[in-house]
C-alpha cells in the first residue's frame, strides 16, 4: 500500500518541525516522518542559544540585521553567500518574537525582556537563551506548536530511498523499525530536514541519530553534496565522552586555561580572546596540546575550562545543564574546578545542496534544511547561536515554498511504478544483509572509518594524510559493496540494519570530505591545511560540489555569491 | 577522571521480549569489559555491535536531555545514558524495559498512552494572538522562575510508568501530562488559564493523584511532578471557591 501526503517532511528536528508548521499554515496536507518523537531529535541537545539582534541587552543597543550578517559572513571566513545570510538576518528577529508568541521559555532580563548573552564571534551580546538548554525550549515548542496545528508525525522511520524520475521527486522508501517492513510514500514535495553528521567521526558532541545519511539518501537521488569539508569541532568538548559544554561557559566569562596555568587565548585572538570564533579557539586549543602544554596524551589532549572565579549563583541559574553534565561524566564540580575539554566534532557546515529558499536546483519538488542543509549561510565556519537560527528561519522558508510548489504540482502518472520498482530494489538488498552471504562485519568498518577521518581529516588536515584518508574510504566502501552481514536475524526493530544503512550514507558523506578536503589547497574557517597557509581567494573562493549522480563521485565548484562584503583578512 | 581507566568485566542481564515471536519475555545474559567512562548506553551500543545486533532499545543524545532511553537498571528508572555502569557498584547490571507500557521489543516500549494524556492537556500556549506585541511578550524574571523547573521535563516518561494512580486507572492523566499542564496554567503569556484548571479538575485529573511520589523518585531530571500537581489541585479549589481569592 502506498501513503500519501501532499508535503512529506523528513526529520523532527527544530528546521523539519518549523517546516512541518510552516507548510500547514500555508494550506498544505502535510506529514513528517522521522527515526524519533520529534522531542528526542538533536536539536534538543543545543544550549547556548539562538541569535537575533534584538538590542535587549544593555550593551547591544547599537546592534542591527547589518552587523549580525557582517559578523557571519566575517565568521564563515567570507565562503557563506550573502544573499542568504542577509535573508537569515533579516528574518532572525521575527522568527524569535514568533517562538516566544507560541510559549517559549526563554530566559528574561529584569525589564521582561528575551534575556541575550555574549557568544564567540558576534560585536554585541545578541544570543537568546533559554538557561543552557535553549535548543530543548525552541524545539519543544515547536513540537507544541505542530501538535496544536494537528500535523501528523510517522515516528520509528527511517527514509532510505528518494525515488526521483525525470528530476522530480516522486515519493520515498521508509523502514519502518517497529514492524521491520519497507514503506512506500508518495508525495508532491518532500522535506529533508536530517541533521548533521558528526558520527562520521564516532568523536563528536553529536547524537547518535546523526549520521548525516539523509545527506547521502539525497545525493543518491542526484542532489549534491556541498563543502562537506567544512566540519566545526567545538573547542569544548567534554574530554573523554565528548559531550557538549556550551560555548555559553565562555560567553558567561570562562577562562581557557593551559597547564601552566596561563590564558593562552591571548596569544591567537588578542582582542576576542575565549570568544573568538570556534574554528579559531579549536586551533588553539589543538596547538597547545600539541605543543606540550595540554593535559594528557598528545594524541587525545585537553586544556581547561574555568569557570571558578564566576559568581556559584550565575553558574547555578545560567549553565545548571553543563555543570551538572560535568559533574557526572568527568567528576569535576564547575565551580569549584576547572573542567577538561577538547575539540570534537560539532557541526557539519556542509550539506544538501539547496538554494537561499531551500530548494534543489538539480531535482524538483525537493528542499531541505537545517544542519545537514547547505544553503550557505555559515561557510567555512558557523558562529555558535546562528544554528538554531538557521534550523528556525530556513524550517519555516523551507515549509512555506514547499507548500507553494506542492499547490501547483501535477501528480506524477507513474510515481506508483517508480515507487514499487525502489521498493523491490530496496528489499534486495535488505535481504542480501540478511542472507549472511556478505563476508564483512560492518561495525568492523565502521571502526575504521571513524579512526580513519578523526586521525587525518582533523583540525589540521594536510596532502599526505588526507590521500591516506580518501584511500582508505574508498577501500572501505568496496568492502562494504563487497558485501556485509547482519548478525542476527530479527527483523523487528533491528538496530543494527540501521547502523548498515547509516554506514552506507557514511562512507560517501567521509568520501566527500575527503575528496573536498584534499582538492581544497588553502585555510579557510575550519578547514587548515598545514601545506597551505593561506586563504587563497584567487583559486578558492568557491563552494565545493560532490554529485553522486552517477554513481562514482564527482568534483566541481560554484562561485560564491558576495554582494556586499568584499573578502578581508579575518584577524580578532 | 577518566584519564584513570579502572576497567571490569560486569554481565548485564537483559530482558528480552519480542511479541511477533515469543510467547514470554526471557533474560539473556552478556559479559562486558567496562572502564569508568562507560554507562549503560555505551555498554548496549557495543553489545549490538560486538555480541548481539537484535538488541532493541531507543537512543539517541548521549546526554540525558532527549528522553529516549529511560530504562530500569538494577530495579530502578534512569537514562541510561547518564548511567555510568562502574558507579554501580555491581557486579550484575539488570536492565528491563519501562513497565506499565506494552513492550514493543526488548526495552523499547509503546508510549502512545503517555502521549494521548500529554496531548489532552494541551500543550501549547493558548491566547488571542491578534493582540500580540511586534516584539516579545513581556514576562518578569519571577514569573518565568515560576515555570522554569517544570520547562526542563524531557518526556521521558518515567514518571508515567511509575505512578500507582495510573496502574489502577489508565484515564488518570499522569504526572507527566499534568507537569506540563502546570507548566501552561502557570505561564504568564497563557490565556487560558481558567479552562486548564478546570480540565485537571475532571474526574481523571489531579485529584487522582495520592502523593505515593513514586514520579519524583523516578524522575532523572529531579523534578517535582507531584508538587505541581498538589499546586494545581490548590489553584483550582481557589478559583472554584471565589471568596478564597478575595480575601
Amino acid at each position: 500500500m502506498i501513503k500519501r501526503h501532499s508535503v512529506i517532511v523528513v526529520g523532527s528536528g527544530l528546521a523539519g518541525m518549523r517546516a512541518a508548521v510552516a507548510a500547514r499554515e500555508s494550506g498544505a496536507d502535510v506529514g513528517v516522518i522521522s527515526i524519533c518523537m520529534p522531542v528526542r531529535s538533536h536539536s534538543v541537545a543545543a544550549q547556548g542559544g539562538i541569535n537575533a539582534p534584538l538590542g535587549n541587552n544593555p550593551e547591544s543597543k547599537d546592534d542591527s540585521v547589518d552587523r549580525h550578517a557582517f559578523d557571519t559572513v566575517k565568521g564563515s571566513d567570507y565562503l557563506a553567500d550573502q544573499p542568504a545570510v542577509i535573508k537569515l538576518i533579516s528574518l532572525a528577529k521575527e522568527t524569535i518574537y514568533e517562538l516566544e508568541h507560541w510559549g517559549c521559555p526563554f530566559s528574561r532580563s529584569e525589564d521582561g525582556r528575551i534575556g541575550q548573552r555574549p557568544f564567540g564571534g558576534a560585536g554585541y551580546p545578541r544570543t537568546c537563551f533559554a538557561a543552557d538548554r535553549t535548543g530543548h525550549s525552541v524545539l519543544h515548542v515547536a513540537w507544541e506548536r505542530s501538535v496544536r496545528l494537528g500535523v501528523p508525525v510517522y515516528e520509528d522511520r527511517l527514509v532510505v530511498k528518494l525515488t526521483v524520475k525525470n528530476k522530480k521527486v516522486q515519493g520515498i522508501i521508509v523502514l519502518n523499525f517497529i514492524t521491520g517492513e519497507l514503506e512506500m510514500w508518495e508525495c508532491d514535495a518532500v522535506i529533508f530536514a536530517i541533521g548533521g553528521a558528526g558520527q562520521i567521526y564516532g568523536a563528536t558532541s553529536n547524537a547518535l541519530n546523526c549520521t548525516g545519511f539523509g545527506i547521502a539518501v539525497s545525493a543518491w537521488a542526484g542532489i549534491s553534496m556541498k563543502d562537506m569539508e567544512f566540519i566545526q569541532f567545538h573547542p569544548t568538548c567534554l574530554y573523554g565522552n565528548n559531550v557538549l559544554i556550551s560555548e555559553a561557559a565562555r560567553g558567561e566569562g570562562g577562562y581557557l586555561r593551559n597547564n601552566k596555568g596561563e590564558r593562552f587565548m591571548e596569544k591567537y585572538a588578542p582582542e576576542q580572546m575565549e570568544l573568538a570564533p570556534r574554528d579559531i579557539v579549536a586551533r588553539s586549543i589543538y596547538q597547545e596540546v600539541l605543543e606540550g602544554r595540554g593535559y594528557g596524551p598528545k594524541e587525545n589532549g585537553y586544556v581547561h575550562l574555568d569557570l571558578t572565579h564566576l559568581p556559584e549563583s550565575q553558574i547555578l541559574e545560567r549553565l545548571p545543564q553543563i555543570r551538572e553534565l560535568a559533574l557526572r561524566f568527568s567528576g569535576q564540580d564547575m565551580v569549584k574546578d576547572p573542567i577538561p575539554v577538547q575539540p570534537g566534532y560539532h557541526y557539519t557546515m556542509g550539506g544538501i545542496h539547496v538554494n537561499e529558499n531551500c530548494a534543489s536546483e538539480e531535482v524538483e519538488g525537493f528542499y531541505a534544511c537545517g544542519e545537514g542543509t547547505c544553503v550557505s549561510v555559515h561557510g567555512a565556519n558557523r558562529l555558535g547561536g546562528n544554528s538554531l537560527l538557521e534550523c528556525a528561519v530556513f524550517g519555516k522558508v523551507a515549509g512555506v515554498e514547499a507548500a507553494k510548489y506542492a499547490k501547483e504540482a501535477t501528480p506524477s502518472p507513474d510515481a506508483k511504478f517508480t515507487l514499487f520498482e525502489a521498493l523491490h530494489e530496496q528489499e534486495q538488498e535488505i535481504d542480501f544483509w540478511y542472507s549472511g552471504e556478505g563476508k564483512s562485519d560492518p561495525f568492523k568498518i565502521m571502526e575504521e572509518m571513524r579512526n580513519t577521518m578523526k586521525f587525518n581529516v582533523f583540525v589540521y588536515r594536510e596532502e599526505e594524510s588526507l590521500k591516506i584518508a580518501l584511500d582508505k574510504i574508498r577501500e572501505l566502501k568496496q568492502q562494504f559493496n563487497d558485501g556485509v552481514y547482519l548478525k542476527s536475524k530479527v527483523r523487528q526493530y533491528n538496530r543494527e540494519l540501521e547502523w548498515v544503512f547509516a554506514l552506507k550514507g557514511m562512507l560517501d558523506e567521509s568520501e566527500a570530505i575527503c575528496m573536498g578536503a584534499l582538492a581544497r589547497k588553502e585555510c579557510r574557517g575550519g578547514h587548515w591545511r598545514l601545506d597551505h597557509l593561506k586563504r587563497d581567494d584567487a583559486n578558492f573562493l568557491k563552494h565545493s560540489l560532490v554529485s553522486f549522480a552517477d554513481g562514482e563521485p564527482k568534483l566541481s565548484y560554484q562561485d560564491v555569491i558576495i554582494t556586499k562584503w568584499q573578502p578581508q583578512e579575518r584577524k580578532y | 577522571m577518566s584519564s584513570t581507566k579502572e576497567t571490569k568485566i560486569l554481565t548485564f542481564k537483559i530482558k528480552r521480549f519480542n511479541p511477533v515471536v515469543d510467547d514470554k519475555p526471557y533474560w539473556d545474559t552478556y559479559e562486558l569489559e567496562c572502564d569508568d567512562g562507560t554507562t549503560v548506553l555505551i555498554a548496549i551500543q557495543e553489545l549490538i555491535a560486538k555480541q548481539d545486533g537484535s538488541i532493541a532499545m531507543r537512543y539517541n543524545c548521549r546526554a540525558g536531555v532527549c528522553g529516549s532511553c529511560a530504562v530500569l537498571v538494577n530495579n530502578k528508572y534512569a537514562l541510561a545514558c547518564e548511567t555510568l555502569v562502574l558507579q554501580l557498584n555491581k557486579n550484575v547490571i539488570k536492565l528491563e524495559p519501562l513497565p506499565s507500557y506494552p513492550v514493543i521489543k526488548d526495552l523499547v516500549v509503546d508510549m502512545s498512552q503517555f502521549y494521548e494524556k500529554l496531548l489532552a492537556i494541551e500543550p501549547y500556549l493558548k491566547r488571542d494572538h491578534s493582540k500580540d506585541p511586534e516584539t516579545e511578550i513581556l514576562q518578569s524574571p519571577e514569573d518565568f522562575h515560576i515555570i522554569e523547573e517544570a520547562t526542563k521535563c524531557i518526556l521521558c516518561g518515567a514518571c508515567h510508568s511509575s505512578c500507582v494512580s495510573v496502574w489502577t486507572d489508565t484515564n488518570y492523566l499522569g504526572p507527566g501530562a499534568l507537569l506540563k499542564a502546570f507548566r501552561f496554567t502557570n505561564d504568564t503569556r497563557d490565556e487560558d488559564r481558567r479552562e486548564r484548571l478546570k480540565r485537571v479538575t475532571s474526574e481523571d485529573g489531579v485529584y487522582r493523584c495520592h502523593t505515593a511520589f513514586n514520579c519524583v523518585e523516578a524522575c532523572p531530571k529531579e523534578l517535582n511532578p507531584t508538587e505541581a500537581i498538589q499546586t494545581l489541585k490548590r489553584q483550582s479549589a481557589k478559583q472554584t471557591l471565589k471568596f478564597w481569592s478575595r480575601s
